[in-house]
Protein backbone atom coordinates (compact mmCIF):
# COMPACT_ATOMS: atom_id res chain seq x y z
CA UNK A 1 0.00 0.00 0.00
CA UNK A 2 2.81 2.38 0.92
CA UNK A 3 5.99 1.98 -1.03
CA UNK A 4 9.07 4.09 -0.46
CA UNK A 5 11.70 3.91 -3.18
CA UNK A 6 15.32 4.92 -2.66
CA UNK A 7 14.58 7.65 -0.11
CA UNK A 8 17.70 9.62 0.61
CA UNK A 9 17.99 12.57 2.94
CA UNK A 10 21.11 14.36 4.08
CA UNK A 11 20.96 17.12 6.65
CA UNK A 12 24.10 19.26 7.04
CA UNK A 13 26.43 16.48 5.99
CA UNK A 14 24.76 13.71 7.98
CA UNK A 15 23.02 11.01 6.03
CA UNK A 16 19.72 10.47 7.79
CA UNK A 17 18.19 8.18 5.19
CA UNK A 18 20.35 6.28 2.74
CA UNK A 19 18.47 4.77 -0.23
CA UNK A 20 15.67 3.49 1.95
CA UNK A 21 13.18 1.32 0.12
CA UNK A 22 10.33 -0.23 2.05
CA UNK A 23 7.01 -1.83 1.32
CA UNK A 24 4.20 -1.49 3.81
CA UNK A 25 1.61 -4.21 3.31
CA UNK A 26 -2.03 -3.16 3.21
CA UNK A 27 -4.32 -3.96 6.10
CA UNK A 28 -1.52 -5.02 8.40
CA UNK A 29 0.40 -3.65 11.35
CA UNK A 30 3.97 -2.88 10.38
CA UNK A 31 6.36 -2.18 13.24
CA UNK A 32 9.31 0.07 12.64
CA UNK A 33 12.12 -0.88 15.01
CA UNK A 34 15.76 -0.07 15.44
CA UNK A 35 18.19 1.74 17.73
CA UNK A 36 17.96 5.46 18.49
CA UNK A 37 18.99 7.63 15.58
CA UNK A 38 18.32 4.91 13.01
CA UNK A 39 16.06 7.23 11.01
CA UNK A 40 12.70 5.72 11.98
CA UNK A 41 10.98 9.02 12.71
CA UNK A 42 12.49 10.68 9.66
CA UNK A 43 11.26 7.83 7.48
CA UNK A 44 7.79 8.22 8.91
CA UNK A 45 7.84 12.01 8.40
CA UNK A 46 9.08 11.60 4.84
CA UNK A 47 6.35 9.09 4.04
CA UNK A 48 3.77 11.54 5.41
CA UNK A 49 5.25 14.43 3.40
CA UNK A 50 6.17 16.40 6.53
CA UNK A 51 9.85 16.18 5.62
CA UNK A 52 11.01 16.46 2.05
CA UNK A 53 13.57 13.94 0.87
CA UNK A 54 16.55 14.81 -1.33
CA UNK A 55 15.77 12.00 -3.73
CA UNK A 56 13.54 8.97 -4.08
CA UNK A 57 9.79 8.86 -3.86
CA UNK A 58 6.87 7.65 -1.81
CA UNK A 59 3.93 5.92 -3.42
CA UNK A 60 0.55 5.54 -1.80
CA UNK A 61 -1.56 2.99 -3.67
CA UNK A 62 0.85 3.34 -6.60
CA UNK A 63 0.42 7.09 -6.73
CA UNK A 64 3.16 9.50 -5.78
CA UNK A 65 2.26 11.37 -2.59
CA UNK A 66 3.41 14.60 -4.24
CA UNK A 67 0.35 14.28 -6.52
CA UNK A 68 -2.07 14.45 -3.61
CA UNK A 69 -3.74 17.71 -2.75
CA UNK A 70 -3.28 18.60 0.97
CA UNK A 71 -6.68 17.59 2.29
CA UNK A 72 -6.83 14.61 -0.02
CA UNK A 73 -3.58 13.28 1.43
CA UNK A 74 -4.92 13.95 4.92
CA UNK A 75 -7.92 11.74 4.15
CA UNK A 76 -5.66 8.89 3.00
CA UNK A 77 -2.83 9.12 5.48
CA UNK A 78 -2.42 10.49 8.99
CA UNK A 79 0.60 10.76 11.22
CA UNK A 80 1.08 11.28 14.92
CA UNK A 81 4.44 12.71 15.79
CA UNK A 82 6.37 11.55 18.77
CA UNK A 83 6.59 14.93 20.49
CA UNK A 84 3.26 16.49 19.70
CA UNK A 85 3.03 19.12 22.39
CA UNK A 86 -0.18 21.07 22.06
CA UNK A 87 0.04 24.52 23.60
CA UNK A 88 -3.54 25.49 22.84
CA UNK A 89 -6.16 25.21 25.55
CA UNK A 90 -8.64 23.04 23.72
CA UNK A 91 -11.27 20.72 25.05
CA UNK A 92 -10.70 17.05 24.28
CA UNK A 93 -13.80 16.86 22.12
CA UNK A 94 -12.78 19.94 20.14
CA UNK A 95 -9.31 18.52 19.50
CA UNK A 96 -10.68 15.18 18.38
CA UNK A 97 -13.24 16.95 16.17
CA UNK A 98 -10.42 18.66 14.30
CA UNK A 99 -9.52 15.18 13.07
CA UNK A 100 -12.58 15.54 10.85
CA UNK A 101 -11.25 18.73 9.25
CA UNK A 102 -9.90 17.04 6.08
CA UNK A 103 -13.39 15.64 5.53
CA UNK A 104 -15.60 18.57 6.40
CA UNK A 105 -13.45 21.73 6.45
CA UNK A 106 -15.00 22.70 9.75
CA UNK A 107 -18.65 22.14 8.87
CA UNK A 108 -19.60 19.30 11.13
CA UNK A 109 -22.34 16.93 10.12
CA UNK A 110 -24.09 14.37 12.26
CA UNK A 111 -21.90 11.64 10.77
CA UNK A 112 -18.77 13.51 11.86
CA UNK A 113 -20.14 13.62 15.38
CA UNK A 114 -20.75 9.88 15.25
CA UNK A 115 -17.12 9.25 14.28
CA UNK A 116 -15.90 11.55 17.05
CA UNK A 117 -18.14 9.90 19.65
CA UNK A 118 -16.98 6.45 18.63
CA UNK A 119 -13.30 7.37 18.78
CA UNK A 120 -13.76 9.04 22.17
CA UNK A 121 -15.18 5.76 23.47
CA UNK A 122 -12.39 3.71 21.81
CA UNK A 123 -9.83 5.75 23.72
CA UNK A 124 -11.81 5.92 26.97
CA UNK A 125 -12.06 9.67 26.67
CA UNK A 126 -15.83 10.04 26.74
CA UNK A 127 -15.76 11.08 30.39
CA UNK A 128 -13.00 13.60 29.68
CA UNK A 129 -14.53 15.03 26.51
CA UNK A 130 -15.34 18.43 28.02
CA UNK A 131 -12.05 18.80 29.88
CA UNK A 132 -9.32 21.16 28.70
CA UNK A 133 -6.13 19.44 27.52
CA UNK A 134 -3.99 21.33 30.01
CA UNK A 135 -5.92 19.78 32.90
CA UNK A 136 -5.10 16.24 31.77
CA UNK A 137 -2.19 13.95 32.59
CA UNK A 138 0.47 13.21 29.97
CA UNK A 139 -1.07 9.84 29.17
CA UNK A 140 -4.57 11.29 28.82
CA UNK A 141 -3.23 13.99 26.47
CA UNK A 142 -1.46 11.33 24.43
CA UNK A 143 -4.75 9.43 24.13
CA UNK A 144 -6.53 12.61 23.05
CA UNK A 145 -3.96 13.14 20.29
CA UNK A 146 -4.29 9.52 19.21
CA UNK A 147 -8.06 9.93 19.17
CA UNK A 148 -7.79 12.98 16.91
CA UNK A 149 -5.59 10.96 14.62
CA UNK A 150 -8.03 8.06 14.51
CA UNK A 151 -10.95 10.42 13.94
CA UNK A 152 -9.16 11.47 10.77
CA UNK A 153 -10.18 8.03 9.51
CA UNK A 154 -7.30 7.73 7.04
CA UNK A 155 -6.55 4.36 5.45
CA UNK A 156 -2.90 4.56 6.42
CA UNK A 157 -2.09 5.61 9.98
CA UNK A 158 1.50 6.32 10.98
CA UNK A 159 2.24 6.43 14.70
CA UNK A 160 5.61 7.49 16.06
CA UNK A 161 6.17 5.88 19.45
CA UNK A 162 2.49 6.06 20.40
CA UNK A 163 3.08 4.14 23.63
CA UNK A 164 4.98 7.07 25.14
CA UNK A 165 3.35 8.24 28.34
CA UNK A 166 0.87 5.38 28.34
CA UNK A 167 0.68 3.03 31.30
CA UNK A 168 0.71 -0.74 30.76
CA UNK A 169 -3.02 -1.05 30.57
CA UNK A 170 -3.50 1.81 28.11
CA UNK A 171 -0.52 0.72 26.03
CA UNK A 172 -2.03 -2.73 25.67
CA UNK A 173 -5.42 -1.19 25.00
CA UNK A 174 -3.99 1.04 22.25
CA UNK A 175 -2.49 -1.96 20.47
CA UNK A 176 -5.82 -3.73 20.70
CA UNK A 177 -7.52 -0.68 19.24
CA UNK A 178 -4.94 -0.71 16.45
CA UNK A 179 -5.74 -4.35 15.76
CA UNK A 180 -9.44 -3.57 15.82
CA UNK A 181 -8.96 -0.84 13.22
CA UNK A 182 -6.90 -3.22 11.06
CA UNK A 183 -10.01 -5.37 11.06
CA UNK A 184 -11.84 -2.36 9.64
CA UNK A 185 -9.41 -2.05 6.75
CA UNK A 186 -6.74 0.27 8.13
CA UNK A 187 -3.01 -0.03 7.58
CA UNK A 188 -0.60 0.91 10.37
CA UNK A 189 3.05 1.78 10.59
CA UNK A 190 4.06 2.05 14.23
CA UNK A 191 7.45 2.96 15.66
CA UNK A 192 7.90 0.66 18.65
CA UNK A 193 10.73 0.48 21.11
CA UNK A 194 9.36 -2.47 23.02
CA UNK A 195 10.19 -5.47 20.85
CA UNK A 196 7.65 -7.58 22.67
CA UNK A 197 4.82 -5.33 21.59
CA UNK A 198 6.15 -5.78 18.06
CA UNK A 199 6.23 -9.54 18.54
CA UNK A 200 2.70 -9.62 19.86
CA UNK A 201 0.94 -7.12 17.59
CA UNK A 202 2.93 -6.59 14.39
CA UNK A 203 2.41 -8.63 11.24
CA UNK A 204 5.42 -7.19 9.54
CA UNK A 205 8.61 -5.61 10.82
CA UNK A 206 10.99 -3.13 9.25
CA UNK A 207 14.26 -2.88 11.17
CA UNK A 208 16.35 0.20 10.55
CA UNK A 209 19.91 1.00 11.49
CA UNK A 210 22.06 4.00 10.61
CA UNK A 211 19.66 5.36 8.03
CA UNK A 212 19.30 2.09 6.16
CA UNK A 213 16.89 -0.80 6.16
CA UNK A 214 18.64 -3.47 8.18
CA UNK A 215 16.05 -6.15 7.68
CA UNK A 216 12.37 -6.39 6.75
CA UNK A 217 9.91 -9.22 6.73
CA UNK A 218 7.36 -11.19 8.68
CA UNK A 219 7.55 -10.77 12.41
CA UNK A 220 8.72 -14.40 12.81
CA UNK A 221 11.56 -13.93 10.34
CA UNK A 222 12.87 -10.83 12.15
CA UNK A 223 12.65 -12.41 15.57
CA UNK A 224 16.02 -14.04 15.32
CA UNK A 225 18.57 -13.72 18.10
CA UNK A 226 21.49 -13.04 15.80
CA UNK A 227 19.63 -10.45 13.76
CA UNK A 228 18.24 -8.50 16.71
CA UNK A 229 21.56 -8.65 18.58
CA UNK A 230 23.30 -7.21 15.52
CA UNK A 231 20.59 -4.58 15.10
CA UNK A 232 20.90 -3.22 18.62
CA UNK A 233 24.54 -4.24 19.08
CA UNK A 234 23.64 -5.81 22.38
CA UNK A 235 23.00 -9.45 23.31
CA UNK A 236 19.34 -10.32 22.92
CA UNK A 237 17.89 -13.69 23.84
CA UNK A 238 14.61 -14.98 22.48
CA UNK A 239 12.39 -17.26 24.50
CA UNK A 240 8.96 -18.58 23.75
CA UNK A 241 6.18 -17.76 26.15
CA UNK A 242 2.82 -19.29 25.35
CA UNK A 243 4.04 -19.81 21.80
CA UNK A 244 4.98 -16.12 21.35
CA UNK A 245 8.58 -15.04 20.97
CA UNK A 246 9.83 -12.72 23.70
CA UNK A 247 13.03 -10.73 23.36
CA UNK A 248 15.04 -10.52 26.53
CA UNK A 249 17.93 -8.21 27.16
CA UNK A 250 19.51 -7.47 30.49
CA UNK B 1 -22.92 37.70 14.08
CA UNK B 2 -24.28 37.80 17.60
CA UNK B 3 -26.76 35.04 16.94
CA UNK B 4 -23.96 32.83 15.63
CA UNK B 5 -21.75 33.39 18.65
CA UNK B 6 -23.17 30.30 20.24
CA UNK B 7 -20.67 30.53 23.05
CA UNK B 8 -22.79 31.73 25.91
CA UNK B 9 -26.38 31.30 26.84
CA UNK B 10 -28.52 33.72 24.85
CA UNK B 11 -29.39 35.88 27.84
CA UNK B 12 -25.70 36.40 28.57
CA UNK B 13 -25.14 37.39 24.96
CA UNK B 14 -27.93 39.96 25.15
CA UNK B 15 -26.62 41.15 28.48
CA UNK B 16 -23.13 41.62 27.03
CA UNK B 17 -24.41 43.52 24.01
CA UNK B 18 -26.61 45.64 26.24
CA UNK B 19 -23.64 46.52 28.44
CA UNK B 20 -21.51 47.47 25.44
CA UNK B 21 -24.29 49.70 24.11
CA UNK B 22 -24.79 51.22 27.54
CA UNK B 23 -21.13 52.10 27.95
CA UNK B 24 -20.91 53.36 24.38
CA UNK B 25 -23.93 55.54 25.04
CA UNK B 26 -22.41 56.85 28.27
CA UNK B 27 -19.14 57.52 26.48
CA UNK B 28 -20.99 59.76 24.01
CA UNK B 29 -21.79 62.15 26.82
CA UNK B 30 -18.34 62.38 28.40
CA UNK B 31 -16.39 65.41 27.27
CA UNK B 32 -15.33 68.96 27.91
CA UNK B 33 -18.33 70.47 26.14
CA UNK B 34 -21.39 69.52 28.08
CA UNK B 35 -23.66 67.25 26.16
CA UNK B 36 -26.69 65.47 27.57
CA UNK B 37 -29.28 63.28 25.89
CA UNK B 38 -31.85 66.01 26.61
CA UNK B 39 -29.84 68.78 24.97
CA UNK B 40 -29.84 66.81 21.70
CA UNK B 41 -33.49 67.77 21.22
CA UNK B 42 -33.15 71.40 22.14
CA UNK B 43 -29.70 72.39 20.95
CA UNK B 44 -28.76 72.03 17.23
CA UNK B 45 -25.08 72.48 18.18
CA UNK B 46 -25.36 69.43 20.38
CA UNK B 47 -26.50 67.19 17.54
CA UNK B 48 -23.62 68.44 15.44
CA UNK B 49 -21.14 67.76 18.24
CA UNK B 50 -22.50 64.26 18.59
CA UNK B 51 -22.27 63.46 14.89
CA UNK B 52 -18.95 65.15 14.21
CA UNK B 53 -16.96 64.25 17.30
CA UNK B 54 -18.50 62.05 19.94
CA UNK B 55 -19.92 59.32 17.72
CA UNK B 56 -16.77 59.01 15.58
CA UNK B 57 -14.78 58.71 18.78
CA UNK B 58 -16.87 55.89 20.19
CA UNK B 59 -16.89 54.07 16.86
CA UNK B 60 -13.15 54.39 16.48
CA UNK B 61 -12.66 53.12 20.04
CA UNK B 62 -14.81 50.06 19.34
CA UNK B 63 -13.18 49.33 15.97
CA UNK B 64 -9.66 49.76 17.33
CA UNK B 65 -10.25 47.69 20.45
CA UNK B 66 -11.81 44.84 18.50
CA UNK B 67 -9.28 44.73 15.71
CA UNK B 68 -6.20 45.06 17.95
CA UNK B 69 -7.43 42.28 20.21
CA UNK B 70 -7.98 40.06 17.16
CA UNK B 71 -4.60 41.02 15.69
CA UNK B 72 -2.97 40.03 18.99
CA UNK B 73 -4.78 36.70 18.94
CA UNK B 74 -3.73 36.01 15.34
CA UNK B 75 -0.15 36.96 16.09
CA UNK B 76 -0.12 34.55 19.04
CA UNK B 77 -1.28 31.81 16.68
CA UNK B 78 1.43 32.71 14.16
CA UNK B 79 4.29 32.47 16.64
CA UNK B 80 2.62 29.86 18.86
CA UNK B 81 3.27 31.89 21.94
CA UNK B 82 0.75 33.58 24.21
CA UNK B 83 2.93 36.45 25.26
CA UNK B 84 3.37 38.41 22.06
CA UNK B 85 1.32 41.12 20.42
CA UNK B 86 1.87 43.45 17.47
CA UNK B 87 2.49 46.54 19.60
CA UNK B 88 5.42 45.04 21.51
CA UNK B 89 6.93 42.69 18.93
CA UNK B 90 7.94 45.08 16.21
CA UNK B 91 4.77 45.39 14.08
CA UNK B 92 3.70 48.71 15.59
CA UNK B 93 7.22 50.11 15.52
CA UNK B 94 7.66 48.98 11.90
CA UNK B 95 4.45 50.77 10.97
CA UNK B 96 5.74 53.95 12.65
CA UNK B 97 9.02 53.55 10.76
CA UNK B 98 7.00 53.31 7.56
CA UNK B 99 5.08 56.51 8.30
CA UNK B 100 8.31 58.36 8.99
CA UNK B 101 9.84 57.11 5.75
CA UNK B 102 6.76 58.27 3.84
CA UNK B 103 6.83 61.65 5.57
CA UNK B 104 10.50 62.03 4.68
CA UNK B 105 10.41 60.88 1.09
CA UNK B 106 6.85 61.67 -0.05
CA UNK B 107 6.02 64.80 1.97
CA UNK B 108 2.60 65.42 0.47
CA UNK B 109 1.46 61.80 0.61
CA UNK B 110 -2.23 61.15 1.20
CA UNK B 111 -3.39 59.28 4.28
CA UNK B 112 -4.11 56.31 2.03
CA UNK B 113 -0.52 56.23 0.77
CA UNK B 114 0.81 56.55 4.31
CA UNK B 115 -1.34 53.72 5.44
CA UNK B 116 -0.45 51.54 2.48
CA UNK B 117 3.26 51.99 2.98
CA UNK B 118 2.98 51.61 6.74
CA UNK B 119 1.21 48.30 6.05
CA UNK B 120 4.12 47.22 3.88
CA UNK B 121 6.74 48.07 6.50
CA UNK B 122 4.60 46.44 9.20
CA UNK B 123 4.44 43.35 6.98
CA UNK B 124 8.20 43.30 6.48
CA UNK B 125 8.87 43.98 10.17
CA UNK B 126 6.46 41.31 11.38
CA UNK B 127 7.70 38.85 8.76
CA UNK B 128 11.28 39.31 9.91
CA UNK B 129 10.16 38.76 13.50
CA UNK B 130 8.48 35.49 12.49
CA UNK B 131 11.67 34.35 10.78
CA UNK B 132 13.67 35.13 13.91
CA UNK B 133 11.17 33.38 16.16
CA UNK B 134 11.17 30.24 14.04
CA UNK B 135 14.80 29.73 14.96
CA UNK B 136 14.09 29.90 18.68
CA UNK B 137 13.40 26.76 20.69
CA UNK B 138 9.60 26.42 21.07
CA UNK B 139 9.80 25.26 24.68
CA UNK B 140 11.29 28.56 25.84
CA UNK B 141 7.96 30.29 26.44
CA UNK B 142 9.40 33.55 27.66
CA UNK B 143 12.17 33.85 25.10
CA UNK B 144 9.82 34.79 22.26
CA UNK B 145 8.25 37.84 23.97
CA UNK B 146 11.68 38.94 25.20
CA UNK B 147 13.11 38.75 21.70
CA UNK B 148 9.98 40.58 20.52
CA UNK B 149 10.50 43.42 22.98
CA UNK B 150 14.17 43.75 22.06
CA UNK B 151 13.32 43.59 18.36
CA UNK B 152 10.50 46.15 18.72
CA UNK B 153 12.88 48.35 20.69
CA UNK B 154 15.50 48.23 17.94
CA UNK B 155 12.98 49.03 15.18
CA UNK B 156 11.49 51.80 17.36
CA UNK B 157 14.96 53.22 17.97
CA UNK B 158 15.66 53.35 14.24
CA UNK B 159 12.35 55.15 13.73
CA UNK B 160 13.10 57.62 16.52
CA UNK B 161 16.60 58.26 15.20
CA UNK B 162 15.24 58.96 11.72
CA UNK B 163 12.58 61.24 13.16
CA UNK B 164 15.18 63.08 15.21
CA UNK B 165 17.35 63.59 12.12
CA UNK B 166 14.37 65.01 10.28
CA UNK B 167 12.96 67.07 13.15
CA UNK B 168 9.88 64.91 13.41
CA UNK B 169 10.31 64.00 17.06
CA UNK B 170 6.97 65.49 18.08
CA UNK B 171 5.18 63.49 15.46
CA UNK B 172 6.70 60.25 16.63
CA UNK B 173 5.19 60.79 20.06
CA UNK B 174 1.81 61.11 18.46
CA UNK B 175 2.15 57.80 16.65
CA UNK B 176 3.73 55.95 19.53
CA UNK B 177 1.08 57.06 22.04
CA UNK B 178 -2.34 56.00 20.93
CA UNK B 179 -5.23 58.31 21.74
CA UNK B 180 -8.69 58.97 20.42
CA UNK B 181 -9.09 62.71 20.95
CA UNK B 182 -8.39 63.42 17.29
CA UNK B 183 -11.07 61.06 16.06
CA UNK B 184 -13.56 63.33 14.38
CA UNK B 185 -15.75 62.72 11.38
CA UNK B 186 -13.64 61.83 8.34
CA UNK B 187 -10.53 61.00 10.33
CA UNK B 188 -11.31 57.48 11.42
CA UNK B 189 -12.81 55.88 8.31
CA UNK B 190 -9.83 53.62 7.67
CA UNK B 191 -10.53 51.88 10.93
CA UNK B 192 -13.49 50.22 9.23
CA UNK B 193 -10.90 48.25 7.23
CA UNK B 194 -9.44 46.94 10.48
CA UNK B 195 -12.93 46.15 11.73
CA UNK B 196 -13.76 44.31 8.51
CA UNK B 197 -10.57 42.23 8.84
CA UNK B 198 -11.56 41.32 12.39
CA UNK B 199 -14.91 40.04 11.12
CA UNK B 200 -13.17 38.24 8.24
CA UNK B 201 -10.90 36.40 10.68
CA UNK B 202 -13.95 34.71 12.17
CA UNK B 203 -14.49 32.84 8.92
CA UNK B 204 -11.02 31.34 9.30
CA UNK B 205 -11.43 30.52 13.00
CA UNK B 206 -11.04 26.76 12.54
CA UNK B 207 -8.06 27.16 10.27
CA UNK B 208 -6.32 29.43 12.75
CA UNK B 209 -7.03 27.02 15.59
CA UNK B 210 -5.56 24.15 13.58
CA UNK B 211 -2.52 26.28 12.74
CA UNK B 212 -2.08 26.88 16.46
CA UNK B 213 -1.60 23.13 16.94
CA UNK B 214 1.78 23.50 15.24
CA UNK B 215 3.04 23.12 11.70
CA UNK B 216 3.28 19.32 11.53
CA UNK B 217 -0.08 18.74 13.14
CA UNK B 218 -1.68 21.32 10.87
CA UNK B 219 -0.16 19.80 7.77
CA UNK B 220 -1.20 16.34 8.91
CA UNK B 221 -4.76 17.65 8.90
CA UNK B 222 -4.34 18.91 5.35
CA UNK B 223 -4.15 22.59 6.20
CA UNK B 224 -2.03 24.72 3.91
CA UNK B 225 0.07 26.02 6.77
CA UNK B 226 2.12 28.52 4.79
CA UNK B 227 -0.98 30.11 3.30
CA UNK B 228 -2.48 30.50 6.78
CA UNK B 229 0.74 32.07 8.03
CA UNK B 230 0.68 34.50 5.10
CA UNK B 231 -2.98 35.41 5.68
CA UNK B 232 -2.32 35.94 9.38
CA UNK B 233 0.74 38.04 8.66
CA UNK B 234 -1.15 40.29 6.24
CA UNK B 235 -4.05 40.62 8.67
CA UNK B 236 -1.83 41.59 11.61
CA UNK B 237 0.14 44.04 9.45
CA UNK B 238 -2.84 45.85 8.00
CA UNK B 239 -4.66 46.11 11.32
CA UNK B 240 -1.49 47.40 12.97
CA UNK B 241 -0.75 49.92 10.24
CA UNK B 242 -4.32 51.22 10.07
CA UNK B 243 -4.57 51.71 13.82
CA UNK B 244 -1.10 53.25 14.13
CA UNK B 245 -1.78 55.72 11.31
CA UNK B 246 -5.16 56.79 12.68
CA UNK B 247 -4.92 56.32 16.45
CA UNK B 248 -1.30 55.52 17.32
CA UNK B 249 0.21 52.55 19.10
CA UNK B 250 -1.91 51.15 21.92
CA UNK B 251 0.00 48.53 23.87
CA UNK B 252 -1.36 45.49 25.73
CA UNK B 253 -4.82 45.13 24.16
CA UNK B 254 -3.58 42.40 21.86
CA UNK B 255 -1.80 40.74 24.73
CA UNK B 256 -4.18 40.76 27.68
CA UNK B 257 -7.53 40.33 25.97
CA UNK B 258 -6.78 37.01 24.19
CA UNK B 259 -5.03 35.71 27.32
CA UNK B 260 -7.95 36.45 29.61
CA UNK B 261 -10.41 34.92 27.17
CA UNK B 262 -8.18 31.87 26.79
CA UNK B 263 -8.12 31.31 30.54
CA UNK B 264 -11.86 31.55 30.62
CA UNK B 265 -13.05 29.82 27.45
CA UNK B 266 -10.01 28.09 25.94
CA UNK B 267 -8.39 28.48 22.56
CA UNK B 268 -10.91 27.08 20.14
CA UNK B 269 -11.17 30.26 18.09
CA UNK B 270 -14.62 29.40 16.85
CA UNK B 271 -15.77 29.99 20.42
CA UNK B 272 -13.17 32.41 21.72
CA UNK B 273 -12.73 34.79 18.80
CA UNK B 274 -16.09 36.58 19.21
CA UNK B 275 -15.35 37.00 22.90
CA UNK B 276 -11.91 38.38 22.15
CA UNK B 277 -13.46 40.86 19.72
CA UNK B 278 -16.09 41.90 22.25
CA UNK B 279 -13.72 42.15 25.20
CA UNK B 280 -11.23 44.17 23.17
CA UNK B 281 -13.93 46.71 22.36
CA UNK B 282 -15.23 46.81 25.91
CA UNK B 283 -11.83 47.19 27.57
CA UNK B 284 -10.75 49.93 25.19
CA UNK B 285 -14.02 51.75 25.74
CA UNK B 286 -13.53 51.63 29.50
CA UNK B 287 -9.90 52.74 29.32
CA UNK B 288 -10.82 55.59 27.00
CA UNK B 289 -13.53 56.84 29.38
CA UNK B 290 -11.14 56.53 32.33
CA UNK B 291 -8.52 58.52 30.42
CA UNK B 292 -11.05 61.28 29.86
CA UNK B 293 -12.32 61.38 33.42
CA UNK B 294 -9.25 61.10 35.69
CA UNK B 295 -7.80 64.56 35.07
CA UNK B 296 -10.94 66.19 33.63
CA UNK B 297 -11.11 68.55 31.77
CA UNK B 298 -7.77 67.29 30.44
CA UNK B 299 -7.21 63.88 28.95
CA UNK B 300 -4.78 61.02 29.52
CA UNK B 301 -4.09 59.25 26.21
CA UNK B 302 -5.68 55.81 26.10
CA UNK B 303 -2.26 54.39 25.25
CA UNK B 304 -1.00 55.56 28.64
CA UNK B 305 -4.04 54.20 30.46
CA UNK B 306 -3.41 50.85 28.79
CA UNK B 307 0.25 51.09 29.76
CA UNK B 308 -0.75 51.08 33.42
CA UNK B 309 -3.76 48.76 33.31
CA UNK B 310 -2.04 46.41 30.86
CA UNK B 311 1.14 46.13 32.88
CA UNK B 312 -0.75 45.03 35.98
CA UNK B 313 -2.90 42.53 34.13
CA UNK B 314 0.14 41.16 32.30
CA UNK B 315 1.97 40.63 35.58
CA UNK B 316 -1.04 38.82 36.92
CA UNK B 317 -1.19 36.67 33.78
CA UNK B 318 2.48 35.78 34.09
CA UNK B 319 2.30 34.90 37.77
CA UNK B 320 -0.80 32.80 37.45
CA UNK B 321 0.16 31.24 34.12
CA UNK B 322 -0.81 27.58 33.99
CA UNK B 323 1.86 27.00 31.34
CA UNK B 324 4.48 28.59 33.56
CA UNK B 325 3.52 26.25 36.37
CA UNK B 326 3.83 23.28 34.13
CA UNK B 327 7.23 24.35 32.83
Amino acid sequence: MIRAVDLTLTISGHTILNKVSVDVPKNKVTALIGPNGAGKSTLLHTIARLTKQDSGQVLLDNRSITDFENKELARHMSILRQDSAIGSRLKVRDLVSFGRYPHNQGRHSASDDLVVDKVLVDFELDALAERFLDTLSGGQRQRALLAMNFAQDAEAILLDEPLNNLDLSHARQLMHTVKHYVGRGKTFVVVLHDLNYAARYADHIIAMKQGEVFAAGDTSSIFNEGLLSDLYETPIEIVKVNGLPMALSY
Amino acid sequence: MIASLNVLQPYKCYMAVFLLLLFSFASLFVGVIELTPASLWSDPEAAWLLAASRLPRVLSVLLTGTSLAIAGLVMQVLVQNRFVEPATAGSGQSAVLGIILVTLFIPGASLMTKMGLASVTALLGTGLFLLIVRRLPVQETYLVPLVGIVYGGVVGAVATWLAWQADLIQLIDIWLTGEFSGMIRGRYDFLWIAGALAVFSYFLADQFTIASLGEDQARNLGLNYNVMMAIGLVLVSIVTAVTVVTVGVIPFIGLIVPNIVSRWRGDNLRHSLPLVAYSGAMLTLLCDVVGRVVIFPYEVPVGSVFGVVGAFITLWLLYSSPSAKRA
